[in-house]
């Protein structure tokens, strides 16, 4: 074996020198990486919420409209007693959890397909076709759906069509849910937060429903359950984790968005409105501040019952 | 002449495990050299402490007569063929073979030719242009050999080199790299948990237990004179007779070891040599190894006795019969309590 | 690999047109926005159109305004990236090493701003602004989308450096490079395409981004907020539709390049 050059070890240049240095301290080489990624987190994340934490404790001057910088829990009543406030709250509360249900419900057929019924070819292009519309811009989607649901717009073609007018029309005098026209109504923003979401559901969904094994579907038809049954009494308790997970995206989602009841609103406030309008017009920022800290609250509760369900491990 | 590699009372703890407890060790220039032990026993550590990929807790290690303790992989002068080949995916065979000449600054044209050189030492000469992950398991470890040896290293370190290949590729490649350090005259550092392989390729072996070296010395007298217990059942499976059993037999009550090929297995009711050591038993199980049978004896006093003869040998004894075995005073091999380390 | 089909595992017809009609429907409204951008209805959202013309998008490119959110989105995005893939990497070079005193808090840290409604970030980020007294506007913009553009490449980069087996850098270095010359050889190919993808995906997301930059965006417009106020006050409504697409392709083809570079697995030799 010949060898012309010599394969001395090459002399120790500056650069060589500095990587044997921060070698030698891995503590150090590990703070140089870490601190400017945590020097901004710091100051302008951190420190953003520890300015909402602390503007939530102020309280605005009625008379002045201007903050005081003295901490008091009077915005905290404000927010949990003022009746007007609680409607917002309830309201919001509950288009989250009627969304959830909703998403759960529309969720489940296609997952289901996915994840059991489909060829692998099928299944790739579900899964793609399930992050299209994810992938999508989120204002041009809220866009779209104002155009549909506009007065003259495609769905009342459709129903128009169909014949169904009057049962919108019906629909639309309820009193919670109806409104003007579908693209300021309730119903028409229940449509349109069920819409947005429906891919957050469906992919934990599907992702649960493919880790059931398919040995344990065949025992229970052989034990002579039907396809229902099956799914009541095996499936679904196996996929929780997975609903959970999905929940969580939708009940989140929905509990802070403040774009969709403005587009596709009826005039009751949503909590994310609220804080939208109070750090504007009002420049309330303390009962801004407040009123997000809500959302929060009501997320982290909503998050140790998902975990409990397991949707930590779905995910 | 100074050792290729020296360690001194060096120590590498995890927590409260004691991985390697304060080893030393010498490894002479041109020696191969095997580390064997079980998993967990240290011999991979140690192999790493060389590499550089780990730093003793405490002790020196020293290559060549300096002491390289602080020292990163890069500056040492020992290259490593990992277990898993670890080749670089995103580089040709011929990429991965230059590499070290690369990092080096060797010119590119001078590279490829010494890469080709090197491919041809391992007969992969027309595979320079392939991806690793179009190679087999053979293949890829020929790379690995020729991508460290390449930067003619004093020291080749091999982590359970042929674990993956199997058994016929396993024996050709032993062969090839006995030759090949053979040829390089480089130290060849091996570690390895199967003692056959050990045995038949090493100059000297280390046998590792707990952290410690058990016993370091040639392969037949590794075979012939185990130094422990542990020795004497890890390398060869010998039997191995301690308390009121040795006390019995041999009038003290030293732990000793036979190997099975010097039980004699006899008819319950015949008379040994005077000077042999006998016990009775039952045998339990009998293993029919093609040219060699092995049986498995159950003593009078409970301990289980092993003892292998060659198949044309004489009387076959079924499981169930009685026995007595029976082997001469010299084949008795004395053990030493305490591990010993040289 | 074909599953032969037996009997329980035949989907009812029913449950297959379910499961294509719930992709159609999640389909349909982009495909609507795209058809609204020909209309020649210039004051309705009349279905069916009455005419199909291109007039809107020579409209559309001769508007000065819509330019100018267009520049002052590109420019933030392009910033809040470049500012992520610097951060978002130092990070998931850091994170991807084994354990040390504070990792699972940053891991957490990490995952706040995509967990935290958009609404707490963006009232937090304006309590901040008006706390330090400052002026909202392009700066502060660049400042919260680069907060969760670090996420987005740090999440993307920390899976691939993860997947990485750790004696590749173990061999190199017993071949002699040094860590500079390990992380240009070996860890950067390794980590490009995740690097890249990363990237992508904080543009396209800095670019639709609404929810939190109408909270620190003070007097500046990004394309997202002339959007949204077109929304209530609409000029032209058809060129309003015109934006849809044009914001529509700026952000889907991005993210779908970073699928596709982030699909391929390979395989450790």
């Amino acid at each position: 074996m010949s060898v012309a050059t010599s394969l001395a070890l090459p002399t120790s240049g500056a650069l060589r020198k500095s990587a044997t240095f921060l070698y030698r301290r891995p503590g150090f080489y590990l703070a140089l990486l870490l601190i400017p990624p945590l020097l901004w987190f710091g100051t302008v994340y951190l420190g953003s919420l520890l300015a909402l934490l602390a503007n939530s404790f102020y309280a605005i001057d009625e008379f002045t409209a201007k903050i005081v910088y003295q901490p008091t829990l009077a915005t905290f009543k404000q927010v949990v007693t003022q009746p007007a406030h609680i409607d917002i709250i309830v309201r919001t509360l509950s288009m989250a959890v009627a969304v959830t249900i909703a998403c759960a419900c529309i969720a489940m057929p296609i997952a289901n397909y996915m994840a059991r019924y489909a060829s692998p070819r099928t299944k790739a292009f579900f899964y793609v076709g399930v992050m299209l519309p994810m992938w999508t811009s989120y204002l041009v989607k809220v866009y779209a759906w104002r155009l549909i649901l506009a007065k003259q717009g495609i769905l009342s073609w459709l129903l128009d069509a169909v014949g169904l007018e009057t049962a919108l029309d019906a629909l639309l005098r309820l009193p919670a849910v109806g409104g003007p026209s579908l693209s300021s109504s309730y119903l028409g923003m229940f449509i349109v937060f069920v819409y947005m979401w429906l891919p957050y559901m469906i992919l934990p969904l599907a992702a649960s429903l493919e880790r059931v094994p398919a040995s344990l579907l065949q025992a229970s038809a052989d034990l002579g359950a039907r396809p229902r049954q099956t799914f009541r009494n095996v499936v679904l308790p196996l996929v929780l984790p997975g609903l959970a997970a999905g929940s969580v995206f939708t009940f989140s989602l929905t509990l802070g968005d403040y774009i969709i009841p403005s587009v596709v609103g009826a005039p009751g406030y949503f909590i994310g409105m609220m804080v939208y309008q109070q750090q504007g017009t009002a420049g309330n920022i303390p009962l801004a501040a407040a009123f997000s800290v809500v959302p929060i609250v009501l997320i982290m509760i909503y998050l140790s019952l998902a975990k409990r369900a397991g949707a930590f491990d779905a995910l | 002449m100074s050792s290729a590699i020296q360690f001194r009372d060096v120590s590498r703890i995890y927590g409260a495990v004691r991985a390697v407890d304060a080893v030393s060790l010498e490894i002479a220039g041109g020696e191969f050299f095997a580390m064997l032990g079980p998993s967990g026993s240290g011999k991979t550590t140690c192999l790493r402490l060389i590499a550089g990929f780990e730093s003793p807790d405490s002790g020196t290690v020293l290559l060549d007569g300096r002491d390289v303790t602080a020292s990163p992989p890069y500056e040492r002068d020992v290259n490593t063929v990992f277990q898993d080949y670890a080749l670089f995916p995103h580089m040709s065979v011929l990429e991965n073979v230059s590499y070290g000449l690369r990092v080096r600054g060797v010119p590119r044209p001078e590279q490829r030719r010494l890469a080709l050189e090197m491919l041809e030492l391992v007969k992969l000469s027309d595979l320079g242009e392939r991806r690793p992950s179009q190679l087999s398991g053979g293949q890829r470890q020929r790379v690995s050999l020729a991508r460290a040896l390449i930067n003619q290293p004093r020291v080749l370190l091999l982590d359970e080199p042929l674990g993956a290949l199997d058994l016929k590729l396993r024996e050709e490649m032993q062969v090839e790299l006995r030759n090949l350090q053979r040829r390089l005259g480089i130290t060849f550092v091996f570690v390895t948990h199967d003692q056959g392989e050990a045995l038949s390729m090493a100059d000297r072996v280390a046998v590792f237990n707990h952290g410690r070296i058990e016993q370091l010395d040639t392969p037949r007298a590794l075979y012939a004179r185990p130094a422990t217990a542990f020795v004497a059942r890890f390398v060869g499976g010998a039997n191995v007779v301690e308390g009121a059993l040795a006390h019995r037999l041999s009038g003290r009550s030293q732990a000793f070891a036979v190997r099975a090929e010097n039980v004699q297995v006899l008819e319950a009711a015949s008379v040994p040599p005077a000077d042999a050591m006998r016990c009775s038993g039952s045998v339990l199980d009998v293993q029919y190894h093609g040219a060699t049978s092995r049986w498995l004896v159950k003593l009078e006093s409970g301990e289980m006795f092993a003892a292998s003869a060659e198949a044309n040998s004489v009387a076959t004894f079924g499981a169930g019969a009685p026995v007595t075995l029976a082997w001469s005073r010299s084949d008795a091999v004395p053990l030493a309590s305490e591990p010993v380390a040289q | 690999m074909h599953s032969k089909r037996s009997h329980w595992n035949k989907p009812s017809p029913g449950a297959r047109f379910a499961a294509y009609a719930g992709l159609a429907f999640m389909h349909t409204p982009v495909l609507v926005i795209i058809l609204y951008a020909f209309t020649t209805d210039d004051r309705t959202y009349a279905f069916p159109l009455p005419g199909v013309t291109l007039h809107w998008f020579e409209v559309a490119f001769a508007r000065s305004d819509i330019w100018d959110a267009m520049r002052m989105s590109l420019g933030v995005a392009a910033l809040a990236t470049l500012s992520a893939i610097v951060l978002g990497s130092l990070t998931a070079l850091a994170m991807s090493r084994s354990r040390f005193w504070g990792r699972e808090g940053i891991t957490f840290l990490l995952v706040l701003p995509i967990a935290l409604p958009g609404i707490v970030t963006g009232i937090a980020l304006l309590s901040a602004i008006k706390l330090a007294r400052l002026d909202p506007g392009f700066w502060t913009i660049v400042a919260g989308h680069t907060t969760f553009c670090i996420v987005i490449v740090y999440n993307n980069v920390v899976a691939r450096l993860r997947r990485m087996p750790r004696n590749w850098i173990e061999a190199s270095m017993d071949l002699g490079a040094d860590g500079w010359q390990t992380f240009r050889y070996i860890v950067l190919p390794h980590m490009a395409t995740a690097l890249l993808a990363g990237g992508m995906l904080a543009f396209a997301l800095s670019f639709d981004e609404i929810i939190v930059t109408l909270f620190t965006a003070g007097h500046d417009k990004t394309l997202p907020i002339w959007f949204f106020n077109e929304l209530f006050r609409p000029r032209e409504r058809p060129v309003t539709n015109v934006v849809a697409v044009i914001v529509m392709i700026v952000t889907f083809v991005p993210i779908l390049l970073a699928y596709y570079l982030t699909r391929p697995a390979e395989e450790p030799a």
